[in-house]
């Protein structure tokens, strides 16, 4: 499901709106995944706490928006664009694909939490189909 | 049996309670069919389906949303036997309407983006792992006759 032309201006528009709150979403988007999907937490064992809205979420929430911010700038060539951090999560994070989708859902519920007005049902349609690319883009080099 | 905690309990009926149904119920469908398109094979006399804003105004697509909303609501009064209650319908969706069970999950998805926009600082994450809890057993109750 590629991005058309349309999709692209519309993520792009949506991001330049929502960017100023970006580590608000990283952090609630990150809190949510933890919270609702438990399974998650395997990943972050060597945190001190994994509870909403504390400090080594914060920091991680913010990590993580900003490479999505990245993918925003490299829309028009994902995989070339995010293929350092494609190997980051194949070869030394493994992050099963499977939580990249988990991810998505929950910065999705957040973008609908913070933004009811902006987050239309075509926003909703570019940044789903964007993040389900981005997911692509992260696990090409897995194997 | 599904075991509910006390604040999984309150805060379905909460949500559920304060929600008006035609306006969750039109706007979780029509999101449901511009995000995921090919859900609209299922409706195909709902008429003009051709884009976002036709979607949006399609008096069938409001109706229908009111009738799910309601449909769920039967699951809301009835939390210690979802699955009992949902029989008849589990048959319904398979041997009558023919949908494929994993567009459940996307109607449930929408119902979710429209849920926090609603509510926003509200849904907690807290409140949303009891809300998808809840439509978890919803849409797995409604798997169940499947065969």
């Amino acid at each position: 499901m590629s991005l058309s032309a349309n999709d692209k201006a519309t993520v792009k528009a949506f991001w330049a709106k929502i960017s100023p709150k970006a580590d608000d979403i990283g952090n609630e988007a990150l809190s949510r995944m933890l919270y609702v999907y438990p399974q998650t937490k395997t990943y972050f064992s060597h945190w001190s706490d994994l509870s909403p809205n504390s400090a080594p979420v914060r920091k991680h929430g913010k990590k993580i928006i900003a490479g999505i911010g990245l993918a925003v700038e490299k829309i028009d060539d994902l995989f070339a664009g995010l293929l350092t951090l494609s190997e980051l999560h194949a070869f030394q994070l493994r992050v099963d694909p499977a939580n990249f989708r988990i991810l998505s859902h929950n910065i999705l519920v957040v973008l609908a939490m913070l933004f009811p007005d902006d987050f239309t049902p075509e926003a909703h349609l570019a940044m789903d189909k964007f993040l389900a690319r981005l997911a692509l883009a992260l696990s090409d080099k897995y194997r | 049996m599904v075991e509910w905690t006390d604040f999984e309990r309150t805060t379905i009926q909460n949500i559920f309670s304060k929600m008006n149904y035609d306006v969750v119920g039109q706007q979780a469908l029509a999101r449901c069919l511009i995000v995921y398109p090919w859900t609209q094979r299922y409706f195909g006399n709902f008429g003009n389906l051709y884009n976002a804003a036709a979607i949006m105004g399609n008096p069938m697509v409001a109706a229908h949303g009111k009738v799910v909303l309601h449909g769920l609501d039967r699951a809301v009064k009835n939390m210690d036997n979802i699955k009992a209650e949902y029989a008849e319908l589990s048959v319904l969706h398979s041997e009558k309407l023919h949908v494929d069970p994993d567009n459940f999950k996307l109607l449930g998805d929408c119902l979710t983006v429209v849920c926090a926009a609603q509510l926003g600082a509200a849904f907690t994450p807290e409140v949303q792992a009891a809300f998808q809890k809840f439509l978890a057993v919803v849409i797995s109750s409604l798997q169940r006759q499947y065969h």
